[in-house]
């Protein structure tokens, strides 16, 4: 492989990193069967906090503590407003996505454009020397890793482990959950607060590795990204991982090709691009697109395919918890 | 175990559900528990299994008092509680939905845990099957994995709510056989939920009635049937008899009629009912007769055949147009799919009934007056339609079918209803066969099937049988159809 | 209840009031004087009678996007591609201003009608994708970002003022294209009177029509609505469109009174702002225009606060958006008691409803 392309990939893996961390958080949070909406917000006010944590304190450490801090806060507010109040989860999701958003650029007014810390590149002895994969995925920095182990993480526990059960339980029938002893209500809390902690890393990660510094709007855009891709990967951590991989490959891919090709304008039509596929991807995955798609294809590959390519939400997915 | 009632009483808002109910149950026994809609037979035992506290009264189990806070706490102390649809998550594997709130480590020994589920099943005499999903099981082996999972908690005392309410004949006698085991040679005391005498009867040691809220009595059994009816009723519902079929023109004919949904497929359908006909649908849920009912509806899409509606091909029906043909359904949850919860009466009626921009108010308001006494309905124009009770709801659904409708498709017309409004219902539905109207409903209910209908279709894995006079077929002959026999 | 009707009216001001004393707060830790900056944005908002009528000038697009939501939400549901389809208002406004002269009154017209047109079909986008198995806050949402796009593309392209990109917006429209303004402010009369019979349409709309009955029912409950006869693709597109064409009339507004030709972020977020509105107001129709005023009034005023104290002007935003949450979870006094009693009685009694 072409060393210039092992260096497109290896940028394609950090890239994607926070918004793996953050695609595994919101999976979590919505699988118990809480929808954080606010994800676009909290990205940008951990962001920030991130940033100005570092900043103030010289500590990489103090600056992704305060990002998962902001993070967890922005959930707790929607867990506590939907699971106490009985509110709607989409309003006060929408409500903390814009006041995320407004509070970030007022408190990072004085941090804007300044030289921060960056988390440092950490290769891994012996597995960076494997061939292609080591220098793509092994020559990088903690963030990168840390996606990767979560994902593989998050994955084994949803599906695989005893506490996976009752998470998903709660998120796909809460009565039967409740009937076999699993504390809903908590855990709801619990995996909410969680997933939305992991949001704020991401966007620490934004701040302190992918994108350093801060400005106004710095991840304007990619929380709802993020919201779309937990679609496009049916609700596991895996599958969306690989969304995000194949999104910002996609969009690299596109940007190089345009570049050479259009020169100035396509600047417009790389500014559209991650929003056409996201509209394209949605489409496909929970749409009647998709559906007309399958129904061409031979009846056998039909079942498989439709399990592979469109996953039913969690069945509970942002319903009040009925009690008492 | 012997399990008491000291004084159970229970009240939501100003229903009193359960009022000072003392009741006592002995180990070994198999008891029925019958009333009426609204008697508290559900109330009481959900007290009983800790879905619910008391407002006061007590449990005591071998004379020790216990309080409950949870379904766990009570499975913990013995007592397991079947639902009508079982309480499990239908993603999970047969496996997982059985480990579920089972202590252990981590990971999931999937291996150990699943010869371990067999073995349970062989012990009680079930076919299980560890690695097959609960959303593709029928009703009755969902049954069965709620049984073995009560049972290898710890539960003394099984109480089971309507459990026969869509299995099949072979399967209620499968599951009436173990239960009989469990009874005599476990020493078990189950409890029987049900409102079917007949059921009661073959498999109970003593009845127990209920009735508004009280206990009125009880008998040894077998003991006369008439016994029973006169402690469940205060008076006794006269049943209107069946009018004599008046043969019309054909309002509905399908020919290779063919359905397709990712779960199931319906085979080719060949029916034709006509004007002053009342055809039933029966099978367990699942079978194809949902498919077939929705299908003539337009709310699912034809995946080849013909359908015509009063002899007019419809190639791409759509319920909205099918409506406009004097077509209407009527769906089993009246609030899910049906009335709309926030919206009056008389806006209903109004939405319905009214042409023309804006509303006419006080027209939709004198409207729905008339309809309230006509329908016998308990409630104002201005009342919201989830104020009112289940069987009010369905009056109000019978007061919003216009006067010309030609063909009623109806799911489960009287599921949840108290005899009296059952009654009721099919009244007005034989009023409107008499005016000329076709009418096609499906139920779970086989009484229900062989009194009400001229005609019966029987469905299984999405196949029809052949149409069955119901004036001479019999309970045996749906069962056996049902259960997937030619 | 034993307590008296006024306590529970007095708590809706309850998180009103947490809301301005946690802003104070903010700016305490800015070093900034809370007395200081709410009496400049009182100066901004009201200072003068041109500032009032400056901040009417705000309110009015506001209005229309947040009428048009009230629509909307009643068929159940979230526009929040409202942001997009009132840049289209604009782009179609402008379009007929840069491409057509006629007398003013036709002109202005035709404007209003391309600006409502555009705005209209940019909602009935987002309907059919919604009808295609997309969420319409997704759909809604990369539109948004589309209708930016295509703002940039239009002004830095095919309307790239004669002088070069150097100023962020077209040339300035012709006089006739422009609607007249009251003295030196940016205030319409005829604006106004579009917004008032807006808000007569949507009265009679909601509280009148069958038409609102429809959608009340379809916004409740889909399913029961459709076997009531309601079609629920029709419905859903009409009210999107509905909600659309008002957002894009907002839009045509803010170019053709607010500025003078289409700018990079000719709407600033009021499509966003307009939906807190809807959401702050409990969907209710009366409420919505003092609701509206009132985040009109913030946001004019915080613009002043910015020049005088050198503040990020979000303060405005961020005092809207925290006065938005705390109703949104506090408002309602029943159902903080309800949670307060759970919370008291460790004692659950969980379960399904019998």
């Amino acid at each position: 492989m072409d060393a210039n392309w092992i260096a497109i990939a290896a940028s394609i893996v950090l890239q994607s990193s926070p918004l793996i961390i953050a695609v595994c958080g919101e999976t979590l949070s919505e699988r118990a069967g809480v929808v954080n909406l606010s994800l676009d917000g909290s990205l940008l006010l951990s962001a920030m906090a991130g940033f100005a944590a570092a900043y103030v304190s010289n500590s990489l450490l103090l600056g992704f503590l305060a990002g998962a801090g902001v993070g967890a806060l922005m959930a707790l507010v929607v867990a506590f407003g939907s699971l106490a109040l009985r509110q709607s989860q989409v309003a006060v999701g929408f409500v903390l996505t814009l006041l995320g958003d407004s509070l970030s650029a007022f408190l990072g007014q004085n941090f804007t454009r300044l030289p921060g810390i960056w988390v440092p590149r950490l290769p891994i002895p012996w597995l960076k020397d494997i061939p292609v994969l080591g220098p793509i995925v092994f020559n990088q920095d903690l963030v990168v890793y840390f996606a990767l182990v979560l994902t593989l993480a998050s994955t084994w526990w949803i599906f695989h482990s005893r506490p996976g059960l009752a998470l998903r339980s709660a998120g796909e029938r809460p009565e039967a959950a409740f009937a076999r002893g699993v504390a809903v209500r908590k855990l709801r809390y619990a995996y909410a607060v969680l997933g939305g902690a992991l949001v704020g890393v991401a966007g620490a990660a934004y701040s302190l590795d992918v994108k350093i510094g801060w400005a106004e709007g710095h991840t304007r855009g990619l929380g709802w990204i993020a919201l779309a891709i937990v679609i496009f990967g049916g609700w596991s951590p895996l599958r969306g991982a690989l969304g995000v991989l194949l999104f910002v490959a996609t969009r690299s891919v596109i940007s190089v090709v345009l570049q050479r090709s259009l020169g100035e304008s396509s600047v417009v039509v790389l500014n559209a691009l991650p929003w056409l596929l996201m509209l394209l991807v949605l489409l496909v995955v929970s749409g009647r697109l998709g559906g007309q798609l399958l129904a061409r294809l031979p009846a056998p590959l039909q079942r498989p395919l439709r399990g592979l390519m469109q996953a039913a939400p969690p069945a509970a997915l942002g319903a009040e918890l009925k009690e008492g | 175990m012997r399990v008491e009632l000291d004084k159970i009483s229970k009240s939501f808002g100003p229903v009193q559900a359960n009022r000072g109910i003392s009741l006592t149950f002995e180990a070994g026994r198999i008891y029925g528990l019958l009333g009426e809609n609204g008697a508290g037979k559900s109330t009481l035992m959900k007290i009983l299994s800790g879905y619910q506290t008391p407002d006061s009264g007590r449990i005591l189990l071998d004379a020790v008092p216990q309080q409950f806070r949870s379904p766990l706490d009570a499975l913990a102390a013995g007592i397991g509680m079947l639902y009508q649809d079982p309480l499990d998550v239908p993603p999970f594997t047969v496996l997982e939905n059985y480990l579920l709130g089972q202590p252990g480590g981590l990971a999931i020994p999937r291996r150990t845990a699943a010869d371990q589920l067999r073995q349970l099943g062989q012990h009680y005499g079930f076919d299980v099957h560890p690695h097959e999903r609960i959303e593709d099981l029928s009703l009755g082996e969902r049954q069965q994995l709620e049984l073995l999972r009560l049972l290898s908690g710890g539960a003394q005392l099984l109480i089971l709510d309507e459990p026969t309410t869509g299995i099949s004949a072979e399967q209620k006698s499968v599951l009436f056989n173990s239960l009989r085991d469990l009874a005599r040679k476990e020493r078990k005391t189950l409890i029987l939920v049900s409102h079917k005498l007949e059921e009661v009867q073959d498999l109970c040691d003593q009845a127990i009635v209920l009735r508004q809220g009280d206990y009125v009595g009880g008998a040894k059994l077998p003991c006369p049937s008439r016994k029973l009816v006169n402690l469940m009723f205060a008076e006794l519902p006269r049943r209107a008899p069946r009018p004599r079929p008046v043969a019309g023109t054909p309002q509905l004919e399908l020919r290779d009629l063919v359905v397709r949904t990712p779960r199931l497929a319906l085979q080719p359908v060949d029916l034709s009912l006509h004007a002053g006909e009342v055809l039933g649908l029966a099978g367990l849920e699942g079978n194809g007769q949902e498919l077939l009912l929705r299908a003539c509806a337009g709310l699912l899409p034809l995946a080849g055949g013909e359908l015509r509606l009063a002899g007019q091909r419809q190639p791409r029906l759509d319920y909205l147009a099918a409506r406009k043909l004097g077509l209407h359904y009527l769906a089993a949850g009246r609030l899910e799919e049906g009335l709309v919860s926030g919206m009056t009466l008389a806006e209903h009626m109004a939405l319905v009934s009214q042409n023309g921009l804006f509303v006419d108010r006080a027209a939709s308001r004198a409207q729905t007056r008339r309809q309230i006494k006509q329908y016998q309905i308990v409630a104002r124009p201005g009342s919201r339609v989830e104020e009112l009770s289940g069987g009010n709801q369905q009056r109000v659904l019978f007061g919003l079918l216009p006067d010309d409708a030609q063909l009623i498709l109806a799911e489960h017309p009287t599921r949840g209803l108290d005899l009296r409004s059952s009654d009721w219902i099919w009244q007005q539905l034989d009023l409107r066969r008499r005016e000329g109207a076709a009418i096609l409903f499906l139920s779970a209910d086989l009484d229900e099937l062989l009194e009400r209908s001229d005609r019966i279709a029987v469905f299984s894995g999405g196949r029809m049988s052949r149409l069955l006079d119901a004036r001479q077929t019999s309970l045996n002959e749906l069962g056996h159809l049902i259960g997937g026999g030619a | 209840m034993t307590r008296p009707a006024w306590l529970a009216q007095l708590w809706t001001l309850a998180p009103v009031l947490a809301a301005l004393l946690l802003t104070s707060l903010l700016l305490v830790a800015f070093g900034a004087s809370p007395a200081e900056a709410f009496s400049a944005m009182w100066q901004g908002a009201f200072g003068s009678q041109d500032r009032l009528l400056t901040t009417v000038a705000f309110w009015i697009p506001l209005l229309l996007s947040a009428l048009g939501l009230l629509v909307s939400f009643r068929a159940g549901l979230w526009n929040i591609g409202i942001e997009g389809q009132f840049i289209l208002g604009a782009i179609g406004a402008s379009w007929v201003a840069l491409s057509l002269q006629l007398p003013a009154p036709l002109q202005i017209s035709l404007e209003v009608l391309a600006a409502m047109a555009a705005g209209a079909l940019w909602a009935a986008l987002a309907g059919l994708l919604k009808r295609w198995g997309v969420h319409e806050i997704f759909g809604g949402l990369a539109l948004n970002n589309l209708a930016v796009i295509l703002t940039n593309f239009m002004i830095s392209g095919p309307w790239q003022p004669p002088e070069g990109g150097s100023f962020r917006g077209t040339a300035p429209f012709h006089a006739d294209a422009l609607l007249p303004l009251v003295g030196s402010t940016r205030f319409s009369l005829v604006a106004l009177a579009l917004a008032g019979l807006a808000f007569g349409l949507v009265l009679l709309a909601l509280r009148n029509s069958r038409w609102g009955l429809r959608l009340k029912a379809l916004g409740r409950n889909p399913r029961s609505a459709r076997l009531l006869g309601v079609s629920s693709r029709r419905e859903t597109l009409l009210a999107m469109a509905f909600c659309g064409a008002l957002a894009g009339l907002g839009g045509a507004l803010r170019v053709l009174s607010w500025f003078d030709s289409l700018r990079q972020s000719i709407s600033g977020g009021i499509g966003y702002l307009a939906l807190m509105v809807v959401i702050l107001a409990a969907f209710r129709l009366f409420w919505t225009p003092l609701v509206a005023f009132f985040f009109a009034s913030v946001l004019s005023g915080s613009i002043v606060l910015q020049l005088r104290t050198q503040l990020h002007s979000s303060l405005g935003d961020i005092l809207t958006g925290v006065m938005v949450l705390l109703v949104l979870l506090f408002g309602n006094r029943e159902v903080l008691q309800t949670w307060w009693s759970e919370v008291r009685s460790a004692r659950r009694t969980p379960g399904r409803q019998s």
